[in-house]
């Protein structure tokens, strides 16, 4: 079982994990009908995109491209990951607290005139 | 050995996104999301992101779990009076 | 009934497409072109071992300047949504409980020592892992342990702001320093500074400076979310 696992690359098995949790993030999206419940939702969908593009990024066997040692320096080419998607997903990492927090205060906004968090409750645009 | 490692943790994760959606106690489906995001940031340091890993730890599961809590708080008092 | 069905239709159509998608993925095996140049020349361009670094703060310098102001908007749309009005009468007097005195007397020594790690944190971050980003956060945990041992003490938001506008002015201001005293320089562009021995505190040229001031801005605007949704 051991040697049989191997077979599969590190980068396959953490982009499966990464679009299952899109999938469980949209799941609860679609079908919960608390405000709250919803946003954790979101905030499970953005872990699964952040995980994807990193694993992405991601080359077997090599290791994170920070050059401290003389050997790293001189053969970088060969033994660093993409630098760039960990870039990426540090920004989008801290932009998604500032959208969840700006959400959670909405919340907190329709609750004090509504007195609900169910989502039906707020059927004043519905057609 | 890494990858029987690997696949723990993206077991962890899924179950712990799978408990926040599926738990009625919104504390605990909160909880569980910031536990999804924990060993989301030990799977980015097997994929060698130390930078990412130390920010999803930091923001994922600490600062939005806290205001997640903040929120739950809130959105629980006493009825006041409807505006409108 | 009908919803569910639709539901179910559509996540399977998306997993399907994921599917073929995960089936026709291979690997890397080597780096991308902008990778390579970026691996291959970002520790002689810029000075930083750190190549996450170099990519954030030079490279893809603009990107960050723009998460920086999404960051800043955020926060004041949190303020604005959440600030109180006067005849707002909200202010029921719950009975005050007060923490307990075990995470009064830890909060005590521990604050001052995350602080120092979040310093710490994007101090080093040419040459550790780590940064502006991670040390703010790391600053906005240490002030929700300060909310947690205190709660009901107010932060001071006119020192917290000022300090805000100020690191976002100065970020500003060095990307253009970047531009002015360099005879080619772009914008943000750390090299105005000599970029010094590599590996050490001091070098890489301007990155330790303006990633103390990304840290300094991430902190406090973070701190003052956590304070917005705290207070009522």
């Amino acid at each position: 079982m051991g040697l049989y696992l191997n077979q599969y690359p590190l980068a396959s098995i953490v982009l499966i994990t990464g679009f299952m949790m899109i999938l469980i993030g949209l799941w609860g999206m679609l079908t919960k009908t608390n405000i709250i419940k919803i946003i954790i939702s979101i905030t499970v969908v953005e872990t699964g995109v952040n995980v994807i593009l990193v694993s992405i990024g991601y080359i077997q066997g090599r290791t994170a491209p920070i050059l401290d040692t003389a050997v790293l320096q001189i053969d970088a080419l060969s033994r660093v990951v993409d630098p760039i998607p960990s870039a990426l997903v540090l920004t989008s990492i801290v932009i998604g607290l500032g959208t969840t927090a700006l959400m959670l205060s909405y919340v907190i906004k329709m609750y004090r005139v509504r007195q609900s968090l169910n989502i039906e409750d707020f059927g004043v645009l519905k057609w | 050995m890494l990858t029987v490692l690997t696949i723990t943790i993206c077991v962890g994760v899924l179950v712990g996104s799978l408990l926040a959606i599926v738990l009625d106690s919104l504390t605990s489906a909160v909880v569980s999301a910031g536990l999804a995001s924990l060993f989301a940031s030990v799977l980015y340091v097997l994929l060698s992101a130390p930078d990412v890993a130390m920010t999803e730890a930091a923001i994922g599961s600490g600062l939005t779990t806290m205001i997640f809590l903040y929120t739950i708080k809130k959105t629980q008092g006493v009825k006041k009076e409807v505006l409108k | 009934m009908i919803k569910r069905f639709f539901i179910a239709l559509s996540l399977i159509i998306l997993a399907g497409t994921f599917a073929k998608v995960v089936y026709n993925f291979v690997p890397n095996t080597e780096l991308t072109n902008v990778a390579k140049h970026y691996v291959q020349h970002g520790t002689q361009e810029l000075g930083a071992t750190n190549l996450v670094t170099a990519v954030v703060v030079t490279y893809r310098g603009l990107d960050t300047l723009g998460e920086v102001v999404v960051l800043f908007i955020s926060a004041a749309g949190v303020g604005l949504l959440l600030r109180r009005r006067k005849n707002d009468l909200v202010t029921k007097e719950e009975k005050r409980t007060e923490p307990s005195f075990l995470v009064q007397s830890v909060a005590e020594i521990l604050v001052p020592l995350i602080f120092m790690l979040g310093a710490y944190i994007f101090l080093n971050g040419h040459l550790t892992p780590g940064g502006g980003f991670q040390g703010g956060a790391v600053i906005a945990s240490g002030t929700m342990l300060l909310f947690l041992a205190a709660p009901y003490k107010h932060l001071n938001h006119g020192v917290l702001t000022a300090l805000e506008s100020i690191s976002g002015f100065a970020y500003v201001l060095i990307g253009i320093l970047g531009v002015t005293l360099l005879g080619a320089g772009h914008f943000i562009d750390n090299r105005f500074l000599p970029l010094g021995e590599l590996g050490t505190l001091l070098s890489a040229g301007a990155i330790p400076i303006i990633y103390i001031i990304i840290g300094l801005k991430v902190g406090t605007e973070l701190s003052v979310v956590l304070e917005d949704m705290r207070e009522e």
